[in-house]
């Protein structure tokens, strides 16, 4: 610990500095492979949706000689012959997926799991979704995404500068694909849960980019009025600064969604906690790339066409008599020393 | 920093700390004396059934689903869920507009019952009239009338029925089609038995309310049967116009009560009928209401339903504590482990924040009948993450400050100037997350973003008023402001190579 500790002074300093900024082809590239992965996995396979949002009938029966065999003879004997799907959960549980069924047929097949498990009917926990009701949710998480992210990007764009805004908005759009991709490429199945862990991270996503962009509108503050770093190096230097912090951030939030999700998965075996914190967990990993390898690269690309950035760039390219062109500009912000935010601001040291 | 300021800033930051515990103390005196002292838990958490009733709209008909028939559903089916008496039984409409939905909700293993009894619109039956009286209970059991075909069981009951008690008229429950059924009329004036279904409500297709302004009696009813309705009627009141009053009568029952026991004049094989009466404009389209529809104004499917046994909430609760439990264990050993003596006012600021929270849900469960569900439970331990989450920007701004050379007092302050920018534009972004999740949400996922909102309320009034002013007072103890190797604020821990450069040794 006490190392990595001492990897942040490092950092802050300049010291040790990785070049996101230089090298974010290499990410885009990765991003951009990762993205078409789930496009195309999106079309050919799609998602897995829960009986939520298509319909249909749960059943879970706890039982301590739960079979899959008398799910499926409790089945027959109701006379449900749909697409069913049936589950075991853990050593005591079998849950009975069906598609939507009519009254007297739900009755019918909680009668036969009762019969045939030898449980009360009241034991068996049922959902039963109408086809309906599917096309309900679907919308209004829908409109929930798309609020979400029109209220957001205002809001940023008010507090922060609209560059900044449509960098993270880009962001979060970015990890709404790969995350999606994820689901649809492994298969896990898609629950209203999903969708709410999946919201909730966006906003995680979002304080992410906050803090580095943060530390970024700091570090670029006055950068054209001092004229001795470029836009790229004092963004790529904020990222550095903020790494530590983004690695904390993200392993302290991990920590409370990986032990729901251990309960969620371990114990429980399935239902809400288990799909919430799974997509939690996926998005806040997503979540903590982009802010780093994506927000920020295309935040500094954006602000560097901007006129008076160019200009800079070409100042103090001039004056530290390397080419500094746009792109390449950070990779020289690895060793040269001259332009390093805080080591060139006037030390305040034996203050007292 | 001049002593003088930096007493102050002590005092201050004292002061306020102490407040906050005083008002937490406070809440909690607040919370035993109104008796709020344990959860409101959901129906994933205790066992239950959920039903969401979404108003079925057909061709031209969206304009029918208004407020006024929403509540008016909600207050017929919450009649027939309070006729089961299992307490604390919910029914209330949720959503706007054409997408409202009735919710309810009864908790414990009632499973079946509920769902039968607001799944489905009420069944709208004719059944002949055998016996008509008064309401009030007859005096002996001898003046129960002899009809053929009615068990002494059934006279007696009849007998004993007492209609002139509200309680006897709220309808619902024991309609069994296919026997003869005793009970009262909907105000209470008459008491019949009838006899068993003959007609279905099933068969009208058609009824309305009707006003002729040339007859004296005004508004009508006017309804149309179905093929087999058609026949089936016409049998029926072809037998009961021959037979003696009360048996030529032919009640129109609902939920057990009977809505008009209109006379039948004569054989109707038309399949359409008129009902007419003294009705003012209101009965009649109650009744034409009735007719069309069963008892709700409008007619639903099931969105959803939920049957949670009481075993599986126990263990849903259980897993969601065992979780929160573990997650606070985890974030509080990080950090400690990685900020060492700052962690310490991390878990303090946690443990704050946590009974802050479940002070919050135990209040609002008592004011506002705020429920505890699973997907809550959840939200509250995610927050963990994000509040932690904001101490770390703050901690890791001091120790910037603190590398960039000032004395740990003032980099506390002016660390903090700059974290508290990021905290309030962060949190701000997890509450518009969870303002929009709970307008947009349906069901369980409101509670998700209720407590994630709260939760994050309750981080910002903690790291300003709890952890800020914590810190405060922290660095002004020597064991922090000496840079002890446990404090977190180590040379070693910040990465300072040269001692000597820097100030972290006052």
């Amino acid at each position: 610990m006490a190392k990595f500790s001492g990897i942040g002074g490092r950092l802050y300093r300049g010291e040790t500095s990785y070049d996101f900024i230089g090298k974010r082809r290499r990410w885009y590239g990765f991003s951009i492979l990762l993205i078409v992965i789930s496009a195309v996995t999106l079309f050919t396979q799609g998602l897995q949706l829960g009986i939520e949002f298509k319909g249909g009938s749960s059943f879970t029966v706890t039982s301590s000689n739960a079979s899959i065999e008398t799910a499926e003879s409790a089945l027959e004997d109701a006379g449900v012959e749909t697409q069913n799907i049936i589950q075991k959960i853990g050593n005591d549980k079998v849950r009975v997926q069906t598609e939507p069924l009519s009254n007297v047929q739900q009755t019918a097949v909680q009668d036969q799991l009762a019969a045939k498990f030898g449980v009360s009917i009241e034991s068996i926990d049922v959902q039963i979704i109408g086809p309906s009701w599917g096309e309900e949710i679907t919308r209004k998480a829908l409109y929930g995404l798309f609020g979400f992210l029109i209220v957001v990007m205002l809001y940023l764009a008010m507090t922060f500068e609209p560059k900044m805004a449509i960098s993270a908005i880009i962001a979060v759009i970015h990890d709404v694909f790969i995350t999606v991709g994820i689901y649809a490429v492994v298969g896990f199945e898609v629950t209203p849960a999903t969708v709410i862990g999946f919201l909730t991270i966006l906003g995680y996503s979002l304080y992410d980019t906050v803090v580095v962009f943060d530390k970024v509108h700091e570090n670029t503050k006055s950068i054209v009025s001092t004229g001795r770093t470029t836009y790229s190096k004092a963004a790529n230097l904020a990222i550095n600064q903020t790494l530590v912090r983004s690695f904390n951030t993200s392993v302290i939030a991990l920590l409370p969604v990986g032990s729901i999700l251990f309960v969620g998965a371990g114990l429980l075996g399935a239902g809400t906690l288990k799909d919430l914190s799974l997509s939690l967990f996926i998005g806040l990993a997503i979540g903590t790339y982009s802010s780093i390898f994506i927000a920020t690269p295309i935040l500094t690309v954006l602000r560097e066409r901007e006129p008076a950035m160019q200009a800079l760039a070409k100042r103090v390219g001039t004056r530290s008599g390397a080419s500094t062109s746009t792109a390449s500009a950070s990779e020289a912000s690895v060793k040269s020393n001259s332009d390093r935010g805080p080591r060139n601001q006037p030390k305040r040291k034996n203050r007292k | 920093m001049s002593a003088n300021k930096s007493a102050q800033t002590q005092s201050r930051a004292l002061r306020t700390i102490s407040i906050l515990i005083l008002s937490v103390v406070a809440f909690t005196g607040i919370a035993f004396v109104t008796g709020a002292t344990s959860f409101k838990l959901g129906l994933d958490l205790q066992g239950g059934t959920s039903v969401t009733l979404q108003p079925r709209i057909g061709v031209g008909e969206s304009g029918k689903v208004t407020n006024e028939s929403i509540d008016q559903a909600v207050e017929i089916i919450r009649q027939r869920v309070n006729s089961l008496g299992v307490a604390e039984s919910e029914v209330s409409a949720q959503g706007t507009g054409v997408n409202r939905q009735i919710v309810i909700s009864v908790p414990g293993e009632t499973g079946r019952r509920i769902v039968d009894l607001v799944g489905q619109t009420a069944e709208l039956r004719f059944r002949p009239v055998l016996v008509e009286g008064n309401a009030a209970p007859s005096l002996s059991t001898e003046a129960a009338p002899a009809v053929g075909g009615v068990p002494i069981e059934v006279s007696n009951a009849y007998a004993a029925l007492d209609c002139t008690i509200p309680e006897n008229r709220q309808g619902g429950g024991g309609d069994n089609p296919d026997s003869i059924l005793v009970g009262c009329d909907r105000a209470g004036i008459n008491k019949y038995i009838l006899g068993p279904a003959e007609v279905l409500g099933r068969q009208v297709t058609q009824a309305s309310s009707i006003l002729d302004p040339t007859a004296a009696s005004g508004w009508y009813v006017t309804l149309e049967f179905d093929g087999e309705g058609s026949s089936k009627f016409g049998a029926m009141t072809t037998r009961l116009t021959s037979l003696p009053a009360p048996q030529n009568q032919a009640a129109i029952v609902l939920d057990g009560l009977v809505y008009s026991a209109p006379r039948i004049n004569e054989a109707i094989n038309t399949g359409t009928a008129q009902i007419t009466g003294n009705f003012t404009q209101e009965d009649a389209t109650d009744l034409a209401n009735v007719l069309k529809y069963g008892a709700l104004p409008l007619s639903f499917d099931r969105g959803e339903v939920q049957q949670i046994s009481a075993s599986l909430g126990a263990e849903q609760l259980r897993g969601g504590l065992i979780a929160g439990l573990l997650g606070l264990l985890l974030v509080i050993l990080y950090s400690l482990m990685y900020y060492k003596g700052l962690g310490l006012a991390s878990v303090s600021s946690l443990l704050v924040a946590a009974a802050m929270a479940i002070l919050l849900f135990l209040l609002l469960g008592e004011w506002i009948d705020f429920t505890l569900t699973l997907a809550g439970i959840a939200g509250a331990i995610v927050a963990i993450g994000v509040t932690a989450d904001s101490f770390i920007v703050y901690f890791e701004r001091i120790r910037d400050e603190v590398r960039e050379g000032r004395p740990l007092k003032s980099a506390v302050e002016t660390g903090w100037a700059r974290a508290r920018r990021t905290i309030v534009v962060a949190d701000m972004v997890s509450l518009i997350a969870a303002v929009l999740l709970y307008f947009f949400a349906v069901g369980g996922v409101r509670g998700f973003a209720l407590t994630l909102g709260l939760t994050t309320l309750i981080d910002l009034i903690v790291i300003f008023f709890f952890t800020k002013p914590l810190i405060t007072l922290m660095a002004g103890m020597k064991f922090f402001g000496g840079g002890s190797r446990w404090s977190g604020f180590s040379d070693k821990s910040l990465g300072i190579v040269k001692k000597a450069e820097t100030g972290a040794s006052i």
